[in-house]
């Protein structure tokens, strides 16, 4: 049984049916890749997992629980962390700041009135804060303001704030989109190193198809908003069916 | 020192002498000289405004500040506070802090209700809410629980709420000789001075001032405390990215609604304590005008910073009070080495800036701060920081800066 079961899921927007009786099953400790031309309903997928979108139909269960009808911070509290596609990071604050956030919401909740403790007073969320950012290999950048840091730097500190939480799966949406091809190497290192090291389910929609060869255990090809085809990467690189959604006409000639 | 660091120790330390030496420092010139009637600003009025309306823009930079929700109606908590404090000397007795203490719940409460209404929108449209919410605030405070003739009158309408004689005040103060009471602290009257006079300086030390001061001062300690706690950096995190908030497993809202309480409280405490200065409260300090005047000072001495919202209050009082004392004579007396022609011509264009017009001139003010200084006044005490240790370190080594164009 997978942590993530999505059964029979279907949204309309207006006229267009963007997901139409949506099957996955993303299994514990894997990477599962979510791949698809442009408009075949990804991103409209992911947002009914993290709360943002309610389908019309289907169920999402996360690890036995169903995760629709809760807000996005609810479901964070479940175990799901989300990565952005433009990195959603607090601009404003030091890049220490920014991992020390996630660090309090995991231990204290949706709401915590602590407004008499210093924040830096408080040692066993700092040490992890610091830990953390050694672990992104951005210790050096822990005073720095997050907004001034590169896109690169600013997508390895918004993973290592999901990571921190130690969520049980990871949601990754085009994590590489925009990127420079040296930066869009490194986050392959990132998230393969991620994979090796932790207990972590990853789910990813991703364009790049090097990067999802480099890390999907699974993938499922979805067009206009239903599964194409779910199989191991070797089978999918020459599946007909995926050459010709995907990649067009011409090249399944 | 109490939890702070060296950084905020030494910036309350700072706040602690100036406020406690504020007499002196407000009156730099000799008394009776032209100089004293124009710019000194060490009478009691004065100060005890500088210190309340501290208060006020400090819990409003709680809010605005560090969530960066701008309510525009703020000056409704510090009517309501000034509200409930005359109620408390009308009916229970002149001892200052039961009134400012019921000042403070009254106006939570309040903050509560509204901001739990006005917090289910953000940005332009959670200002519009709270703007409108005080505007009807002030219409009931103004008129429909103000007319002096029914029975439930709750504010006195036009008028304002104010002591009569025959009031309850069962704690008792009865008055021997047909006086209205005063308010006091455990029988410290507020309006009671003690005068210094050194040469020709004149120095007032005033109860109700230092009161007041000592309350600015442990408000600022607090706010200080919220600035450097997780709940402070969780609000400035609303500001940069509610999204990511809400994904890092956070509500938002409650959040938010903690720090409007936090600052309608101290509004409440500032209206409490301009009532426990002077025991009168009038539905004007509710008015819209009121509100805006509130995110001006905060703007002016700079939103977010620790020290800037005691700044913005204390300039913006010192020019109101200083511009709406110029008149024409005084210009004339100023402007009279010039030929008379220009005088006159230059005494008519000046007229528009100065004592009823003060508005004008602070208007200008404003607009110069908000385009040369964003950050406010604050900003510009840093810039000129900045320009000295640069002096300094450009003397040691070279600057390091010249690379060759790309």
């Amino acid at each position: 049984m997978g942590i993530l079961e999505v059964k029979n899921v279907g949204k309309r927007f207006g006229g267009l049916q963007a997901l139409n009786k949506v099957e996955l099953d993303v299994k514990e400790n894997t990477c599962h890749a979510i791949i698809g031309p442009n408009g075949a309903g990804k991103s409209t997928l992911l947002n009914c997992f993290v709360g943002k979108l309610m389908p019309d139909t289907g169920s999402v269960m996360f690890d036995g629980q169903s995760v629709l009808g809760r807000t996005p911070y609810e479901i964070n509290q479940m175990g799901i962390s989300r990565v952005f596609q433009t990195p959603e990071i607090f601009g404003d604050l030091s890049v220490l700041e920014n991992m020390m956030i996630p660090i309090f919401a995991k231990r204290d909740g949706a709401f915590r009135m602590h407004a008499f403790e210093n924040m830096f007073a408080e040692k066993e969320i700092v040490e992890h804060a610091e830990h953390m950012l050694e672990d992104m290999n951005m210790a050096d950048k822990r005073e720095m303001h997050a907004a001034s840091m590169s896109r690169g730097d600013k997508r390895r500190l918004e993973i290592g704030m999901c990571l921190s939480q130690e969520p049980r799966l990871l949601l990754l949406d085009e994590p590489t989109a925009g990127m420079a091809r040296a930066d869009t190497n490194n986050t392959i290192d990132l998230l393969k190193q991620i994979k090796d090291e932790r207990d972590i389910t990853i789910a990813i929609i991703e364009h790049d198809m090097h990067v999802v060869f480099s890390l999907a255990d699974r993938i499922t090809v979805l067009a206009q908003g239903t599964p194409l085809v779910e199989d191991d990467p070797e089978n999918i690189k020459g599946h007909p069916k995926v050459r010709e959604a995907y990649l067009g006409e011409t090249a399944a000639a | 020192m109490l939890g702070l660091n060296k950084k905020d120790t030494t910036l309350f330390l700072i706040v602690i002498g100036m406020a406690m030496l504020a007499p002196f420092i407000l009156n730099p010139f000799p008394e009776g000289s032209s100089l004293a009637q124009m710019f000194n600003a060490g009478y009691p009025d004065l100060m005890q405004r500088f210190v309340i309306f501290g208060i006020l823009v400090i819990g409003f930079n709680i809010l605005f500040g560090l969530t960066g929700y701008l309510s525009f109606g703020h000056a409704a908590f510090l009517g309501i506070g000034s509200y409930s404090a005359v109620w408390m000397f009308k009916l229970v007795g002149m001892n200052v802090l039961p009134a400012i203490l019921l000042s403070m719940i009254v106006s939570g409460v309040f903050a509560l209700l509204i901001g739990y209404v006005s917090l289910r929108r953000s940005g332009i449209y959670f200002s519009i809410l709270t703007l409108a919410i005080a505007q009807m605030c002030y219409n009931l405070a103004y008129s429909v629980l103000g007319n002096p003739s029914s029975n439930f009158n709750l504010t006195n309408g036009e008028t304002g709420l104010q002591l009569s004689l025959n009031d309850p005040r069962i704690l008792g103060s009865a008055t021997t000789d047909g006086a209205l009471p005063v308010t006091n602290l455990f029988g410290a009257a507020m309006r009671s001075s003690y005068q210094w006079e050194a040469g020709s300086w004149l120095f007032t030390f005033n109860v109700g001032y230092y009161f007041s001061a000592i309350i600015m001062l442990i408000s600022f300690y607090i706010s200080i405390r919220i600035f450097r706690s997780p709940f402070g950096m969780m609000l400035r995190a609303v500001k940069s990215n509610q999204q990511r908030m809400n994904y890092t497993g956070l509500n938002t809202r409650p959040y938010v609604l903690a720090a409007f309480v936090i600052s309608g409280i101290y509004a409440g405490l500032a209206g409490g304590l301009l009532s426990s200065m002077d025991p009168l409260a009038g539905a004007e300090r509710m008015h819209w005008t009121a509100s805006g005047e509130i995110v001006i000072m905060a703007i002016l001495g700079g939103v977010g910073t620790l020290i800037g919202p005691v700044v913005g209050a204390g300039f913006n009082e010192y020019f109101k009070n200083i511009l709406s004392k110029i008149n024409d004579d005084i210009l004339h007396t100023w402007l009279s080495f010039l030929p008379d022609g220009l005088e006159n011509l230059l005494v008519g264009f000046l007229h528009y800036f100065v004592g009823k017009g003060w508005h004008l001139t602070l208007g200008i003010m404003f607009m110069l701060v908000i385009i040369f200084l964003p950050g406010g006044l604050v900003q510009g005490g840093q810039r000129i920081a900045k320009l000295f240790s640069r002096k300094k370190d450009g003397q040691a080594t070279p600057p390091a800066t010249q690379t060759p164009a790309e």
